[in-house]
């Protein structure tokens, strides 16, 4: 007797059998990937508030440990306005120094954070979902406090007014063909489009919270939620929204480190006059955005207990990442090398001895960090998902893409045309506060800011478990995904 | 079109390094002293500086001097990259001047000039009294967080401009003289409008001796060098 079409069920709509092996692939699977393992929305909702309202006395040291270290940081910057750059070890040769380095360094380590979030959504790779907020946090602070460093930079900072385009009796306005004017202006635009991006995907989850809190907070809440209910109408609004922001962002994104770069390509300092710095340093900024994005991945585990979040997995794909960059920032690097060797300028060579010579110590160290610890490790699987592994190459990545910054900016301005000028530079404390206050300015706000917002976006990762669904396709078990339309 | 191109010629023949230009510069422009703290520090400040190289091994050394100063480049890499044009062409002189109450120092323009003759004002200046009572009332005093520069005696361009305009004639070769093109003993620089046919730059332009300083760079300076034989302070 023939079935009719309503009685036949397709193979991979049939239960799972009960066959023990295949439980256990399951189990696996599920053990795996979070998408796979879902808790009940109001268990995910619960588990990030209690961690969001919990402030450990580890917490409130941390917070006084950095708050201590921001201080000093805001009273060397008091120092120098009253006693102008002086006070710094910068000289009539070396005019930029470590402040412009960090400029560089604190762009480029929120690069990464927005361009993960809004490439994977434009991928559609779901393992994206619980680090998204993580990582664009990352974006928002590291860009805050890049965008302190031009402040810190300029010698009347009382007078910087006078970049920006204010409408003004004289008709005087910037020079739009600086290159320091449109690196400004592509920083502030990524800066908006950021906080855009974060705070649309951030609605449900203010919702969320003010759905959970009473008094005050609630009423903060209730404010910052803007009114969401959660009517379809409204999360389709959303997801268009957040569709076409993360297709904007990503222009922007490459927009933010080529400018940066081109305040150094469009000068006629040898070492920095080279083609090649436009990508040369997204590629940078990516990879030390990314072992940025990994660090806070960690310390946030580590310290919010978010083992069900963040499991192997995204360390496993942040990991395979870090070592793509790696790989990149090698072929750029010795690309421009080489260029530079086979040119055999005087100039050029004047740099590359420079490199073996007063700065050998920082420029292997940089090698070091660069290649040798991330593409010695990370091609196993195993450090990749080991976490303090992880933590420790990230760190060095983190030294030696700080480091490969120092010598561009302050190491190649150590020699010039004329050998007359060339001096040598040593930073002084003011340099050392504030690199390290700035980091800890970073560290604090980030640290602040997971007790105040969600630090999970719960409801991506629910809409995500809710897509994902095991399935058997003969003896394997896939994971699949249903598209919401 | 300006009417004037300020030019300096400076014969490398000439020059015996003895610094006299660099000290009238000091004078006239009130540029400040740097302390010997400051100048170990990599921070001496001149807007005229005497370049010494040495030639050979010892005990066959040669010194040569070279001085460098302002290039007043035609194409100058300085003014594109200033954001708030404190660092541009005045159409008037043709020169390249540094609008000190414009700079917020943002120092772009030092590290984009080859020549390096762009000073920051790392602190402000102090004058033990009585040298307070010695500066030049034609030049602004710059504060701290400023950069400076040569401007080939831009007040002394402007006054004798002025005079000529009292006196109902054009300016003439020799009424513009910097301070240190006055001082220099040996006459190793000359200063002149190139505009002029009958200038005394003009006359000596162009020469088998010349060339400019880093012309490769295509910054087209208004300063021609004359290549200078053989300086030896040896025997």
């Amino acid at each position: 007797m023939l079935e009719t079409n309503a009685e036949r069920v397709p193979f991979w709509e049939q239960p799972l059998p009960e066959d023990e092996k295949l439980a256990e692939q399951v189990e696996h699977e599920r053990q795996e990937h979070l998408m796979l393992d879902a808790l009940p929305p109001s268990e995910n909702n619960a588990l990030v508030l209690a961690r969001m309202q919990q402030t450990t006395r580890l917490f409130w040291v941390l917070v006084l440990g950095l708050g201590g270290i921001t201080l000093a940081f805001v009273v060397t910057w008091v120092i120098q306005m009253q006693y102008g750059i002086g006070i710094t070890g910068l000289n009539r040769s070396v005019m930029w120094g470590p402040y412009i380095a960090n400029l560089v360094y604190f762009v480029g380590i929120g690069h990464a954070g927005t361009f993960i979030s809004a490439a994977l959504r434009m991928m559609k790779l779901d393992f994206r979902r619980p680090i998204a907020r993580a990582a664009e946090i990352v974006t928002l602070f590291g860009l805050a406090t890049a965008g302190l460093f031009p402040f810190l930079h300029v010698g009347r900072l009382w007078k910087i007014f006078y970049m920006f385009p204010i409408p003004n009796q004289r008709g005087l306005w910037p020079n739009f063909r600086s290159a320091l004017f449109w690196d400004a202006t592509a920083i502030t635009t990524y800066l908006i489009g950021s906080t855009m991006f974060m705070f649309i995907a951030l609605l449900p989850d203010l919702a969320m919270a003010r759905d959970h809190t009473s008094g005050l907070h609630r009423r903060i809440y209730r404010t910052l939620a803007m009114g969401w209910r959660g009517t379809e109408h409204e999360w389709h609004n959303l997801e268009v929204i957040a569709n076409i922001l993360s297709f904007v962002i990503i222009p922007v994104m490459f927009s933010v480190h080529t400018g940066v770069s081109w305040n150094f390509a469009m000068a006629l300092q040898p070492g920095w006059h080279s083609t090649i710095f436009g990508p040369f340093f997204i590629v940078g900024a990516l990879f030390s955005g990314v072992a940025a994005v990994i660090i806070v991945m960690i310390i946030l585990r580590k310290m919010m207990g978010l083992g069900y979040f963040f499991r192997e997995e995204h360390f496993n794909a942040m990991g395979i990442f870090l070592m793509l960059m790696s790989m990149a920032w090698v072929y750029f690097y010795f690309t421009e090398w080489i260029v530079n060797w086979y040119g055999n300028l005087p100039m050029e060579k004047a740099l590359q001895s420079m490199l073996t010579g007063d700065l050998a110590p920082l420029f292997y160290l940089m090698l070091f960090s660069n290649i040798v610890v991330p593409l010695g490790t990370l091609w196993s699987r195993r450090v990749r998902t080991s976490l303090p592994a992880m933590l420790v190459i990230c760190i060095f990545i983190q030294i030696g893409m700080y480091l490969e910054r120092i010598i561009i900016v302050a190491g190649f301005l150590s020699r010039n045309e004329l050998p007359f000028n060339w001096v040598n530079y040593t930073p002084r404390w003011p340099e050392v506060v504030i690199t390290v206050g700035a980091l800890a300015f970073l560290a604090l706000m980030y640290t602040v800011f997971t007790r105040l917002v969600p630090i999970i976006p719960v409801w991506e990762v629910y809409e995500g478990q809710a897509m994902h669904t095991p399935r058997r396709f003969g003896r394997a078990i896939f994971s699949v995904r249903t598209e919401q339309h | 079109m300006a009417e004037h191109k300020w030019t300096m010629i400076v014969d490398l023949d000439k020059c015996t390094g003895c610094n006299a230009c660099v000290v009238a510069c000091h004078a006239e422009n009130n540029v400040p002293v740097a302390s010997e703290d400051e100048v170990k520090r990599g921070r001496g400040l001149h807007w005229m500086r005497i370049e010494r190289y040495w030639e050979g091994e010892y005990p066959d050394v040669k010194a040569r001097f070279m001085p460098v100063f302002c290039q007043q480049c035609g194409n100058a890499p300085c003014e594109p990259v200033c954001p708030v044009y404190a660092s541009y062409h005045s159409e008037q002189e043709n020169l390249n001047v540094q609008v000190y109450n414009r700079c917020i120092g943002t120092r772009y323009c030092g590290n984009n000039c080859p020549y390096r003759v762009r000073y920051f004002n790392y602190r402000t200046p102090e004058y033990d009294a009585p040298l307070e009572q010695q500066l030049n009332p034609d030049v602004s005093y710059r504060s701290a967080g400023v950069m400076e520069k040569c401007t080939f005696c831009i007040q002394r361009i402007r006054r004798a401009r002025e005079t000529a305009n009292a006196d109902n004639r054009e300016l003439q070769d020799g009424d513009v003289q910097p301070a240190c093109v006055q001082v220099c003993p040996s006459g190793a620089l000359v200063f002149g409008d190139k505009y002029d046919h009958e200038s005394r730059v003009t006359n000596m332009l162009p020469n088998e001796r010349q060339f400019k300083l880093l012309e490769h760079m295509g910054t087209e300076p208004a300063v021609y060098y004359l290549k200078g034989g053989e300086t030896d302070v040896g025997d």
